[in-house]
């Protein structure tokens, strides 16, 4: 290959060396990987700014609420006193994809970052079936400003306090304010939403005092009559609902229409943080392999240095470590090392397969169209689907895994499989299964509601294999419950799959 | 298409807002944690930034959780298998029996686990005064003990000739020399050239016999005229003044003295303490330097450090008037009061021996009120001695003695407290004098 000249040299970063660097990693990740990615915004931030993302869950904006603040006080008092490093980016899917960049970082390592960040997860983000179906990327910063916005005036209109209240009580409910199954509403349902919420906002506006003292039935009219379909509180409530934000939102009788308005906010963030949740290996698996590979295609080309090379072996092996499960520095599976290692034994299964491979991948071992492979891979699995499928029984050796049966009422954990012949596919379901949201998380759904007595509600938690749910905090979500609905809450426990 | 963007230069304290929102939510376990932390701290560093550590109540963000503890069944795979085969069986440590298990139980996060985090000093003083009942913190000068110093006072007619400021002197001459049109050495110069040439000619015409005669006119009268008007005359000089003026001394230094005998225990060493920071606070706020002296007594005085200031305990008798002594041994080695400001603060449970109230009041009359910018005396005692003592006038031994100072000296204040709400009340004097003043 020819050898051109470096693209930097020695660790100092300026923005022409940012410039021409981005221009060598964008030619190599268009041209030769074939990456598809939105538009890009490289933005260089200092240590207090990346604290700052930190601490509004990695958002440019984000509403105002005391738990970012404590977030940010954490943060803030683990850096300096040194315990935690700073991540070297942060990205935001949106379009234009925004990558942020720390300041302090060396030119190897920026160069590292946009391929990481600007091309890795931009790519996944835009591809990937999860975010296409669940996100909307242009749409989530204006989003953010409008809900900024919205909060900051609810505070001035109805006090922090009640604002507060509000927020902690949907922030409790996170988890569980997204449709899983059923899909989002559809456009045109957004758009009269939308319409409706404008209404709500100009009868909050027109909403005058002295009405209240008139008798009855000279109200207005457009008071009185409740909105129907989205806004009818009491009409059909298409049980079982499994969002109980979106139920609240709908259906409690106690809310005013800017606390439901807050509850809808909460709720967008949750659906728009979901996609993100169900594909942690996928989306660092998907950025450190990309930045891998354009690294050392940077170095074949004679674009950077040795030293710059040795150097971002030195980092990306510290990101791909994964310690094992007695060692003190574990903290359970390192999706960067999981995702990143099944990607690079995907590509070492396209190249030069074992006899092995071609057995358990028949469909890719030895095609030599790795990008391809891992291409439509990116595109159309979650982490769940993705282990179940693609992790090979060489990185299961490699990792060493071993799987575990654990009963509550039981002295012992036994070992059920190990990375041998024979328990190679248990110990991948066994994985795959730990990724699988639904059954990691609690399953619960509202059952019911008695809208014409005593308003009570009654909430059902479905036990996957019958584990309950942790009872001093079940208590402390169930009174934020309460506080939404405005009456009593019921929440069953029942024995599920 | 890309942009690179700065945000570097953004401004800072984006997450104020939420901050704000974070104290004001854990109000009551931050303002446990400072006070804890006040105490704990050293005098000179309350408005430093700290951190504290206060408790998760109230700042819960509780979320619906699994517990597979409690009942069920789960599978999970670990990585880095060593030596485990198929049907190995690992004990599970009993809760509580420590080891993972306990590490597991903090992790569930039901225990109230603390959350350590910095204040910044406005933050931590907030709280502080909030406690003392301070009213808004105004800005006030001190009384200071002025020092003289030689300052630039312009320029004058009349001084010393070492004291010549030559630029003025100059361009006074300068100007003066341009309007009394005083000759020019040069000009006289060819005047006389051309003279020489005309007196050279021969024959000489009539026209060159009045030439020389108007020339040598010229000449004569223009070495008249400079004559008269001399380069540097006495009115063109000027002299550099210095005049003496007061200067504010800005090092201070700041005398603890505190009964340290039994009767002093841990309630009232804290309240004096809350009132040495209080002082030092203020001073800090005015001063460049301020040095703080501890001087602690029984029947005999001692300078120690802070530590043993505040926690070591000494048996023994009260004898005040030791304490004064080392006071002043102490200022007269190290503080001259030309260089420093000297507030003294006395802390004590009022009790001293008999016949050596009537010393003290004689040494802080003669030697001590003099060389001090404010000195403050608070007795503490007892909610239920503060009732029996409702009146100024009646009181220990030393209280009485006292009364008689504050009558001489308006800088000396008594003042008895019991909690620290009664602290503030004892620097309002300190602000009345200076509203004067000003």
């Amino acid at each position: 290959m020819s050898k051109g000249p470096l693209l930097f040299d020695g660790s100092e970063w300026n923005f022409e060396t940012l410039d021409s660097a981005y221009k060598a990693i964008e030619d190599i990740a268009l041209n030769e990987l074939k990456l598809d990615v939105y538009p890009n915004q490289v933005e260089i931030i200092s240590s207090e700014q990346m604290l700052d993302a930190y601490s509004s869950l990695g958002m440019p904006l984000m509403y105002n609420h005391w738990s970012f603040g404590k977030l940010f006080a954490r943060e803030d008092t683990m850096y300096r006193a040194g315990y935690s490093a700073l991540a070297y980016e942060i990205v935001i899917n949106s379009s234009p994809c925004i990558s942020y960049l720390l300041e302090e970082n060396t030119m190897t390592m920026q160069a590292l970052v946009m391929a990481h960040a600007a091309f890795g997860h931009n790519h996944f983000f835009k591809n990937n079936y999860l975010f296409r179906q669940w996100t909307n990327a242009e749409g989530i910063l204006d989003y953010l400003a409008f809900a900024k916005r919205y909060i900051a005036a609810c505070e001035e209109r109805h006090g922090h306090n009640d604002v507060e209240a509000v927020l902690d009580s949907a922030h409790a409910l996170m988890d569980q304010g997204v449709f899983r199954y059923s899909r989002p509403p559809r456009a045109s349902k957004e758009r009269v939403a939308e319409k409706q919420r404008l209404r709500r906002e100009y009868e909050d506006e027109a909403y005058n005092d002295l009405w209240r003292t008139l008798p009855a039935g000279l109200e207005p009219a457009v008071i009185e009559s409740a909105p129907d379909g989205e806004g009818d509180y009491s009409g059909d409530m298409k049980l079982p609902e499994e969002n109980l934000l979106y139920f609240l939102e709908k259906h409690s009788p106690s809310l005013k229409a800017w606390q439901r308005e807050m509850l809808r906010i909460v709720r967008n963030l949750a659906q728009y943080f979901y996609p993100q949740r169900q594909t942690k290996v996928m989306n660092e698996g998907c950025a450190t392999f990309v930045h891998y590979t354009i690294m050392n295609l940077l170095y074949d080309k004679g674009l950077i240095s040795e030293g710059a090379l040795l150097e971002f072996m030195h980092s990306h092996t510290s990101v791909v470590f994964q310690p094992g499960f007695d060692d003190r520095r574990y903290s359970g599976m390192n999706p960067y090392a999981l995702g990143y290692g099944m990607m690079a034994d995907i590509r070492r299964i396209c190249e030069t397969p074992t006899d092995e491979d071609r057995e358990w991948f028949p469909a890719f071992a030895g095609s030599g169209d790795w990008m391809g492979v891992l291409k439509d891979i990116w595109a159309n699995y979650r982490d769940e689907s993705f282990i179940e499928q693609f992790l090979s029984p060489k990185l299961m050796r490699d990792f060493r895994l071993f799987a575990l049966f654990d009963k509550a009422d039981e002295g012992a954990i036994k070992i059920s499989a190990i990375h041998n012949e024979r328990g190679y596919r248990e110990v991948r379901t066994a994985l795959a299964r730990q990724y699988d949201i639904g059954s990691a998380e609690p399953n619960i759904q509202v059952t019911g509601a008695n809208l014409s007595s005593d308003r009570k509600l009654f909430l059902e938690h479905r036990m996957y294999r019958g584990i309950p749910l942790h009872d001093a905090t079940k208590n402390q979500v169930l009174a934020h419950v309460e506080r939404l609905w405005g009456h009593e809450v019921v929440l069953e426990e029942t024995v599920g799959p | 298409m890309t942009y690179f963007i700065d945000r570097r230069l953004n401004p800072k304290g984006k997450s104020l807002a939420n901050r704000q929102r974070f104290l004001r939510r854990a109000r009551t376990q931050i303002r446990e944690a400072v006070q804890k932390s006040l105490k704990d701290s050293a005098v000179a560093d309350i408005d430093k930034d700290r951190k504290i550590k206060i408790s998760t109540k109230g700042t819960k963000e509780p979320r619906f959780r699994l517990d597979p503890r409690a009942s069920g069944e789960r599978d999970f795979v670990l990585p880095g298998n060593k030596e485990f085969m198929p049907g190995d069986e690992i004990k599970k440590p009993r809760s509580g029996e420590g080891g993972q298990g306990g590490k597991q139980a903090a992790d569930s996060g039901d225990g109230e686990d603390d959350f350590e985090f910095t204040m910044t000093q406005e933050e931590v003083l907030g709280i502080f005064f909030e406690d003392l009942e301070l009213p808004n913190l105004v800005r006030t000068t001190l009384k200071e003990t002025p020092t003289k110093a030689w300052r630039r006072a312009g320029i004058t007619t009349s001084g010393s000739p070492t004291q010549i400021n030559l630029v003025r002197t100059m361009r006074n001459a300068f100007g003066r020399r341009l309007a009394l049109r005083r000759p020019r050495a040069e000009d006289i110069s060819a005047m006389e050239q051309e003279r020489e040439e005309l007196e050279r000619k021969e024959p000489k015409s009539e026209d060159v016999h009045a030439r020389i005669a108007t020339l040598k006119e010229a000449i004569d009268g223009a070495t008249a005229k400079r004559k008269w008007i001399g380069f540097i005359d006495p009115i063109d000089v000027r002299f550099n003044s210095f005049s003496e003026q007061a200067i504010p001394t800005s090092k201070a230094v700041m005398f603890c003295l505190m009964d340290v005998s039994g009767s002093m225990g841990e309630r009232e060493k804290d309240l004096a303490k809350r009132f040495y920071m209080l002082l030092h606070l203020f001073l800090k706020r005015r001063y460049e330097r301020v040095d703080v002296v501890f001087i602690r007594h029984t029947h005999d005085a001692q300078e120690v450090d802070e530590q043993e200031f505040f926690y070591s305990r000494q048996s023994g008798g009260t004898i005040v008037s030791t304490a004064l002594d080392k006071m002043l041994e102490v200022q007269k080695e190290r503080y001259a009061t030309a260089d420093w400001n000297i507030y003294a603060a006395q802390a004590s449970d009022g009790y001293t021996q008999s016949g050596d109230a009537r010393r003290c009041v004689e040494m802080l009359n003669e030697d001590i009120m003099p060389l001090c910018q404010y000195y403050a005396y608070i007795e503490i005692l007892d909610e239920r001695e503060m009732e029996v003592f409702a009146s100024e006038d009646s009181g220990a031994e030393l209280w009485r003695a006292y009364r008689t100072v504050t009558e001489g000296w308006s800088n000396f204040v008594t003042k008895r407290i019991s909690k620290p709400a009664d602290i503030f009340p004892v620097f309002h004097e300190l602000f009345k004098k200076q509203d004067a003043a000003a």
